[in-house]
Order: structure tokens, then C-alpha cells, then sequence
């Protein structure tokens, strides 16, 4: 009726304010809010990485020879390994069992003899507790192994010439470098987002009905969508401050190209940083109760955008039920539109269809949020 | 004045149509038992416009639930309500713009200041910015929080939010107000305070206000009053109408000399068949008699104490209802709890009487407790004698539960001297605390425990085992009157009460300290939880007891009335009720003229460093 739509603007504008001066005036949302996406940042950023650098690999030689030592030389050119000379086996196992080398290169007694007959052999132990990393540890051993050998060839000094022999150049596209950080930064853009949307709003109005705010607020003139757009504003600057810190770090510290329209970075991740807070607000509203609310937040939201969205493990060799939870996760739909924006450039099909998706969550979060704060108390 | 002839014309008020119709009204929730259970049993009333109108009863009578189905925020489950005009459960937001209601709790925003909770109150409401500054500032002024504008509410004292709670429901002035209990838990001044608010404010804007309340006092202030109890309107009118139907039933007596008040009000409260209610007030005993007993039948009650009529008050007109409701509900058991019928036994057989002249069982010295560089309990002594009914009075945060703790060795004193049944609590208090009862205020039972295995294991706690505990354990239970199979979860609030105190007895202690017993539950069972308090104190058990019923210090033997952390009185009633001067003639102006001269006399002492404050 009459009052239905004047003062909505004036309603608004008061429940923002007060929103906002609520969330400045709690620390532990300022800490949740900014510090925590900035640990977060670092710690993927330089903590959390499955690639290998300067692993100490020992070595040992039975017999020295010139190529021998040109292995070894070969290993120490690496980047990725560090070397170290010992005598025997025995203490290379020694250290392998410490944890003090991640692998042993052992270049046994006829290595020399057998080596300029082409049949050299080499023996490589690795410390498989960790696969990905004994894995990519081999490649890199095998890999400056045998480019030691081939050069010896170029310069015919070992044996049979390359002939019939085949050398596999790898190329890794989008992610040049094979570099995790590359594949994690843009990854944690989308676990930031969750994080400060679902887990800070879950509180919010939990924290309302606990404290009895809400049935005084109910008894005004305000609309439930007033509410819950209020509630919104002051958590989309913040979200919004952190993925400035994300994008500034991703390129800045961490090299990271951001090769597709920032454009299409920024309305993406807004739309699903909206997502994320209508998420939270929408548990916190059903739970009423902030430890509840705070609970089922981390275990519905940041739960599935670290384990099922693709950040961790690929979706496409999950078995099917899997991933239909997967797609059900808004945060897979991100996951795959961020990566691609960061990495590969914009596909502007892909922009629209992940968006679309992210705006239909968003209107149906909305309409259950509305419902759990639409001034009734039973 | 003249808002009321603006609002409804001249001449209007008194014609003015209802604003609130209720038909068969019905509202039913789930019990904690799963069960349903209804609030409101088909109620049906009216309100008038432009009165101040009153909904009483105990807790669990309904008020709550009716205020929260006027306001648009609970659907009825039958009947019908229109308020304004507009059908309560279709047209819930157009009453909601009209209305201002306040919830008991009222929500405040605690990390806004003050002047930042009226604004956004004003701002929801949509009160124009050239009426706000004359507003606020007679709000301010009228609930005495001018020079705090800027002060968080979170830091405000329970009855300055209530005060600030109350101002925000008044940003503008409403077609109907809705108070729900706004003087629950409240101090007495705080409490006086918010009805002057009230007041003023109906006499200047001739509001429409709709108050529940517990207290009767506040009752009798309003024109037309309805009496609720368990989901049922027992009766309405005038404060005058419902008095008449005790005309003639209410009496005085004073107790024989040397006799305690209490003693009288025990031998006539448990006179079931001839007496409604009895309490003692201001040393003398305040009685009703049952209508359909003889005026001359009551010699062997009284036994040579004089009674005289008195006149009758609203208080004994809703005791009368609620009585008769009661039994009207259940014929037979009309034990709201305690060990009525052996008590009586207990009594005639006359237990020990206090031993006035034994040394103290409870000393304390210069007591002094500080949190950080705040002063909880000042530089306070006192002494307890065993058998003695000693009650801690005072407003929120005056330091009653702290002292209270240090009392029960929950909390270390900062300073000062200590002694507990004999032992020094700063040395030895796991050897005092065997020797005492505690029932907290939030009483410490197990939901999802029968009775008897809370008994248990309280009974366990305290170091009883085998035949000692299943002996404790049966005798309580028969004493109190428990059913051992019940779930406590789902016991009624009183049952649970009874159930509290029952767990700290089963030790034997020689001391029981209850924290609030009394506070939200009805006042027929805190006739029977009194009657079981003195039943055993004459056994001998010494009783501390905090309440924020004023009333309820007519029951101890001494009492004590702290503020802001300090002893301000200390002595029995009478002695404190004659301190207070000609203004103390019941417990609550005692209580507010002696906490009023103090604070007069501090602020005269620290004039200067208060201004600057």
C-alpha cells in the first residue's frame, strides 16, 4: 500500500549504516576479513607447492670416472636438485631414512665400462611417502641423466650415435612454466571469496536472533529484502578489498598472468562473491544460532570449494556421483571460469554461461534468505 | 493532551471503536516433550483506543505469545485477530508500520552507541528529520541518558537499556504501543523511572498502550486490567471491579511477640481449605480468606493474634483467580510444589528455633573484590547466624552474585576475611564447599537426565555412594515430592526449581545458598518455594538467598541491600524498613529511598569528579 514502496531508500540507507558500523566495530570480523585472506595468500603463495626445488638428492659413485663426474655436474646444473656427494650406499640409505635426501643416485661400479657401450645403468631410489613429489623428483633425475648422455653423444664420444633414439620435448601450455603456483593462485581467489563470504555472514543473523535484535527490528516498517540487502553491502566492499589483494598479489609476488579481461575477472567474482555471502546468510537465517550457523557454513561451503570445485583433485576422473555434488557446488562453476580467465584468456561463452549459473544461485539464495527473516517468530 | 483530540477528534476517545479484537483466539507449540501444547486456550477480548490497558499473569499464562500475535509476528492457530483495523495474521506488515512494540528483551544494538540506536530507529520509522531533534531530546531527558549519547549500549546498566529500549520504541508516537513486561528484572528505581516515562508520555500524546506485567503494583496503574493464567483469560475490568470481588475477604495480623511473621504466614498459607494466600509484609501477615469460609472460623489459625480488615488490593484479587484457577485445572493436587503436607506436621511439632546467641557460621570482613580496575564488591562485612534466613537484595550489578560467589567459593575474594562454617575460604575451600548447598540461578540439571539420575549424580559429586546415596536419594524424592522416572528436560519450570534445590540438599549441607530461585516462576509457586525455605530453616539449615522481589525480604530473617558494590543496609526487615524512614513503609520504598539517599549522598560527596565524568 502506501507505505509499501516510499522510504525504502531512507530504510535502507539507515540498515547499511548500521551494518557497517557493526562490522568495523567487531575486530574479529576485520581479522577473519582482511588477515586471514592475506595468510591465506602467503601461505599458498610460498607455503603450499607441489613443485620440487633444490631437492638434496645423494649421490654415490663406486667407481669415479669422466663420466661419472660428468653426471654428477649434469645434476648440479639443475635448478631443482641439490646434489651432495657420499661414499657409500649404506649412508645414502642412512640419510634417505633421515628424511635428509629425497632420493639416491647410484652410478655402480660398471657404470664407465657399460656406459660406453651404451648400456649404462643407474640406479635411482626415491622416498615414495610423498608420490607427487618422488614422481616429479624422478622425472627431474632421469630427465638431467640422460640430457648428460645425450650431449656426450652430440659430441661422439659415447658409443653408438643417437640414431633410432627418440627425445621427447615437453611442452606445457597455459601454465609454461608447470609451476603450482600458477594453478593455486588463481584457486585461492575462489577460496577467499567463499571464506569471507559464507563463514563472516553466517554470523550475522544468527547473531540478530541470539541477541533478540530482530523481533524489535521486525515490529518496524522495514521489508525482509531490506534486510538482507543491508546485511550484503558492507560484506561486498570487503570481499571486494580482497580480491584486489588477491589479483595485486597474483601478479605482483607470485608472476602469475591474468591473461583474460579483467573485466570478466571482476563481474565473475563478484556474482560469486554475492553467492557466497546469500549462502551464509541463508544458513545463518535457518540455523539461528552463530556456532551452528558458523559449522554448517565451513562445512557447506569452504569444505566443497577446497575438495569438489577442482582445486585439489580433477573433476573429470571422479566417479559420477561425485561429480554431480561437484556441479551442485557453485564454487566448481568459478573454480573453472576463474582458472581459465587467469590462465588461458577469455572465453567469452564460457564468462556468460558460468555467470548465468552464479546469477540463478544467487536469485534462488535470496528468496530462501528472505524467508528466513520474514518477520515471523514461529 | 491535545495529541489525543488530534489523533481521534474531540470527544472521540471515549467512543472510539476497539483497537484490538480477539476471537477464540488459539496459538499451539510443541512442548519440550514433543507433545503439543496450547498458549492460548481461545481467548477472547477487546481493547480499547486511548487507555492504557494491562495483560497480567504468571509466567507461562500466554502474555508473551498474545503481545508477539498483536505485533504480526506469530500466526494463530485458530480464532481471529484484528488489530487497527487490520487482520493480525493477512495484513501483518501494515500493523507492523503503525505500531511500536517492545519486546521484553529489548533488542538493542550494543556495539551502536545510544544516539546511533534512535537514529536508526527513527530513520526505520521514518520520522522526519525537523521533529527528531525536539523528540530526542525530550526522550533523552526523560529517561535521564542525555550525557551518555555517545556511549555504546553494550555499556549501559540493565535498566538504562531498558530506558534506552523503551526510547527507541518511542521515536515516534504510534496508533497502538506495546510494552511486553517492561519491567522484568528490573531494579525497583528503574522500574519507578520507566512508569514515569510511561506515564508522561500517555498524558501528553494520549497513546494507546498495551503493557503485560507481572507485577501487580504496575497493574492497578492502568485503566482496564485482563488476568491471564496457563492460556486463559480468567477475568477483565477495572482495577476497582476486580478489587470488589475481595471486598470484605482480606485481613492483617500482626504475630505474637517474638513470634516471626513467617511463622504466622506458614500456619495460615498451609490452611488450604479456609485461607487463598497469606504473605508477610512490613512485620505483620497479609491474608485473604476463602469467600466460602465463615469470617469467625479462623480463631485456631491465628491463636491469639489479632487480625483486623484491611483494604483490599489488586494483588489479592488476582491471588483469589489464580488460586481458584488452579484448582479448577487440577481438583486434587493443588501442591504447586514443597513438602506442604508433611510440612505441617514439621510445623506443630515446632522445630529448633535459631539459635540467636551461637557464633556466626558465615563471617565476613572487609570483603573486597575488583575486576581489572573495577570494584565489584567493596570493602563489605557482614555475619550470618546458623538457622537465619539472610537475604542479599539489590539492583543489577550491584554485586549481589559476586559476593555470592566468593560466598560459595567460587570465586576468590581480592581481600578481606572469609569464613565459612567455620573454615577460612582463602585456605580451605574445597572443605568449606562440602559443607554448603548451592543452587544456581540457571539451575545446573542435566536435560536429558531423569530426576533421579541427576539426583545421582549430584548425590555422587558431593561424595555420597552406595546405601548413603540411594537412602539421600529416595528421602529427597519423597520429601520434595519428585517422580523419579521424569525426564528433567521436560520438567515445568517450578518442578525444575524444586528439582535444583532438591540436588543441593542431598548432602546434608548445614548451609544452602539459592541464587535467584524465585526469579520466572509463578507467585503460587513461590508461596510453596517460601514455605519450604522456612520449613527448613526451622530444621536448622541457614539460608542465603539473592532476590530481586522486594517483597520476598519479608521472609528472611536479616537482610542486606548492596549498591554499586557497596553495604548500604544491613539488619532485619523492620530495622532496614525503619532506616529507610517515613518512605519505607513496604520493602520496595524501603529499598528505593535508602539506594536514593546513598547515591544522593555519593554524588554530593564527589560532585566535582562526577561533572567531569
Amino acid at each position: 500500500m502506501s507505505a509499501t514502496g516510499s522510504g525504502f531508500v531512507q530504510r535502507l540507507t539507515a540498515l547499511v549504516r548500521k551494518e557497517m558500523r557493526q562490522m568495523v566495530r567487531d575486530r574479529s570480523n576485520l581479522l577473519v576479513g582482511f588477515l586471514l585472506p592475506l595468510a591465506l595468500i602467503l601461505l599458498f603463495g610460498y607455503g603450499l607447492s607441489f613443485d620440487v626445488r633444490n631437492a638434496p638428492v645423494a649421490v654415490v659413485i663406486d667407481t669415479p670416472s669422466v663420466a661419472a663426474r660428468e653426471v654428477v655436474s649434469g645434476l648440479e646444473g639443475s635448478r631443482y636438485l641439490a646434489p651432495r656427494r657420499v661414499t657409500t650406499m649404506a649412508e645414502a640409505e642412512h640419510l634417505l631414512g633421515d628424511g635428509r635426501v629425497d632420493a639416491i643416485v647410484h652410478l655402480p661400479v660398471d657404470f664407465a665400462r657399460r656406459y660406453a657401450a651404451s648400456r649404462a645403468r643407474v640406479q635411482i631410489v626415491l622416498n615414495g611417502i610423498d608420490s607427487v613429489t618422488a614422481s616429479t623428483l624422478e622425472a627431474y633425475l632421469s630427465g638431467s641423466i640422460s640430457k648428460t648422455l645425450e650431449h656426450r653423444v652430440d659430441r661422439g664420444e659415447g658409443g653408438l650415435s643417437g640414431a633410432g633414439q627418440v627425445e621427447i620435448v615437453q611442452r606445457f601450455w597455459f601454465n609454461e612454466t608447470s609451476n603450482s603456483t600458477w594453478y593455486l593462485v588463481p584457486g585461492l581467489v575462489v577460496l577467499i571469496m567463499t571464506l569471507v563470504g559464507a563463514f563472516l555472514t553466517s554470523l550475522l543473523v544468527a547473531r540478530e536472533w541470539e541477541r533478540g535484535t530482530l523481533e524489535s527490528l521486525f515490529v518496524t516498517p522495514v521489508r525482509p529484502l531490506e534486510i538482507v540487502l543491508a546485511k550484503l553491502a558492507p560484506y561486498i566492499l570487503v570481499g571486494l578489498v580482497d580480491l584486489a589483494m588477491c589479483l595485486v598479489a597474483a601478479r605482483v609476488l607470485f608472476d602469475v598472468p591474468i591473461r583474460g579481461s579483467l573485466l570478466a575477472v571482476l563481474v565473475s567474482s563478484t556474482m560469486y562473491l554475492i553467492v557466497s555471502l546469500l549462502l551464509g546468510l541463508w544458513i545463518s537465517g535457518a540455523t539461528r544460532n552463530q556456532f551452528a550457523a558458523s559449522q554448517v557454513a565451513l562445512l557447506t561451503s569452504f569444505m566443497p570449494a577446497m575438495m569438489l570445485s577442482g582445486f585439489v583433485f580433477d573433476l573429470r576422473n571422479v566417479p559420477i556421483g561425485v561429480e554431480i555434488a561437484a556441479q551442485i557446488v557453485p564454487a566448481t562453476h568459478f573454480m573453472t571460469l576463474i582458472k581459465t580467465l587467469f590462465l588461458a584468456g577469455t572465453d567469452w561463452a564460457m564468462v556468460a554461461r558460468s555467470c548465468t549459473i552464479l546469477g540463478a544461485y544467487a536469485l534462488l539464495l535470496t528468496l530462501l534468505t528472505r524467508r528466513t527473516v520474514r518477520k515471523r517468530l514461529d | 493532551m491535545s495529541r489525543a483530540v488530534d489523533i481521534y477528534g474531540t470527544g472521540e476517545v471515549e467512543r472510539a471503536p476497539p483497537i484490538i479484537v480477539a476471537r477464540d483466539l488459539v496459538k499451539r507449540f510443541e512442548g519440550p516433550d514433543g507433545a503439543p501444547f496450547d498458549a492460548l486456550k481461545g481467548v477472547s477480548f477487546e481493547v480499547a483506543a486511548g487507555r492504557l490497558t494491562a495483560l497480567v499473569g504468571p509466567d507461562g499464562a500466554g502474555k508473551t505469545t498474545l503481545m508477539r500475535m498483536i505485533a504480526g509476528l506469530l500466526r494463530a492457530d485458530g480464532g481471529a485477530l484484528q488489530v487497527l483495523g487490520h487482520d493480525a495474521a493477512q495484513d501483518a506488515q501494515e500493523i507492523q508500520s503503525r505500531i511500536s512494540y517492545m519486546p521484553q528483551r529489548f533488542g538493542l544494538y550494543e556495539d551502536l552507541s545510544i544516539q546511533e540506536n534512535l537514529d536508526l530507529y527513527a530513520d526505520l520509522h521514518g520520522v522526519p528529520a525537523h521533529v527528531r531533534g525536539d523528540r530526542f531530546a525530550r526522550l533523552l531527558e526523560m529517561t535521564d541518558l542525555a550525557r551518555f549519547t555517545a556511549r555504546p549500549a553494550g555499556n549501559l546498566s540493565g535498566g538504562m537499556k531498558q530506558k534506552l529500549g523503551l526510547a527507541c520504541t518511542l521515536v515516534r508516537v504510534p496508533d497502538l504501543l506495546l510494552l511486553d513486561e517492561p519491567s522484568v528484572g528490573v531494579d525497583p528505581l528503574s522500574r519507578r523511572d520507566l512508569w514515569e516515562i510511561i506515564e508522561q508520555m500517555i498524558a501528553e500524546e494520549g497513546l494507546s498502550v498495551l503493557v503485560s506485567t507481572a507485577y501487580m503494583d504496575e497493574a492497578a496503574r492502568c485503566e482496564r486490567v485482563h488476568v491471564f493464567n496457563k492460556g486463559e483469560q480468567l477475568a477483565e475490568g477495572t482495577p476497582g471491579e476486580l478489587r470488589a470481588q475481595v471486598t470484605g475477604l482480606t485481613y492483617v495480623a500482626a504475630p505474637r511477640e517474638g513470634e516471626p511473621a513467617r511463622d504466622l504466614q506458614a500456619r495460615l498459607i498451609d490452611a488450604r481449605d479456609r485461607i487463598v494466600d497469606a504473605v508477610p509484609s512490613g512485620g505483620k501477615v497479609h491474608f485473604i480468606r476463602r469467600p466460602e469460609c465463615a469470617a469467625d472460623s479462623l480463631g485456631d489459625l491465628l491463636v491469639g493474634c489479632e487480625a483486623r480488615a484491611r483494604e483490599e488490593e489488586l494483588e489479592d484479587a488476582f491471588m483469589l483467580l489464580l488460586r481458584a484457577h488452579e484448582e479448577e485445572e487440577e481438583p486434587t493436587a493443588s501442591d504447586q510444589g514443597g513438602p506442604d503436607q508433611d510440612g505441617e506436621a514439621a510445623l506443630s511439632s515446632g522445630g529448633p528455633e535459631p539459635d540467636q546467641d551461637g557464633a556466626p557460621i558465615i563471617v565476613v570482613r572487609d570483603l573486597v573484590r575488583r575486576f581489572g580496575d573495577f570494584t565489584a564488591v567493596a570493602s563489605t562485612s557482614f555475619d550470618v547466624r546458623p538457622g537465619e534466613i539472610f537475604g542479599l537484595l539489590g539492583p543489577n550489578g550491584a554485586g549481589k552474585t559476586t559476593t555470592f560467589h566468593m560466598l560459595c567459593g567460587l570465586l576468590p575474594a581480592t581481600s578481606g576475611h572469609l569464613e565459612v562454617a567455620g573454615v577460612n575460604l582463602r585456605q580451605a575451600r574445597a572443605t568449606a564447599r562440602r559443607r554448603i548447598g548451592y543452587v544456581a540461578q540457571k539451575f545446573s540439571l542435566y536435560a536429558n537426565l531423569s530426576v533421579r539420575e541427576n539426583l545421582e549424580f549430584f548425590g555422587g559429586a558431593y561424595g555420597l555412594r552406595g546405601r548413603t546415596l540411594r537412602a539421600r536419594v529416595r528421602a529427597i524424592e519423597t520429601r520434595f515430592d519428585l517422580d523419579p522416572q521424569a525426564q528433567s528436560g521436560n520438567l515445568p519450570h517450578g518442578y525444575k526449581q524444586r528439582l535444583a534445590m532438591a540436588a543441593g540438599l542431598l548432602h546434608e549441607p548445614r548451609i544452602l545458598f539459592l541464587d535467584e530461585p524465585t526469579s520466572g516462576i509463578d507467585p503460587l509457586a513461590r508461596r510453596a518455594f517460601w514455605r519450604t525455605i522456612t520449613q527448613l530453616s526451622q530444621e536448622g539449615v541457614t539460608i542465603i538467598v539473592t532476590t530481586h522481589f522486594m517483597e520476598e525480604a519479608e521472609y528472611c530473617d536479616r537482610i542486606a541491600i548492596q549498591d554499586a558494590g557497596r553495604l548500604l543496609a544491613l539488619g532485619t526487615p523492620r530495622e532496614v524498613r525503619e532506616e529507610a524512614g517515613p518512605r519505607g513503609q513496604d520493602m520496595n520504598s524501603a529499598f528505593i529511598a535508602i539506594v536514593e539517599n546513598a547515591r544522593a549522598h555519593e554524588r554530593t560527596r564527589a560532585a566535582a569528579p562526577e561533572s567531569v565524568a
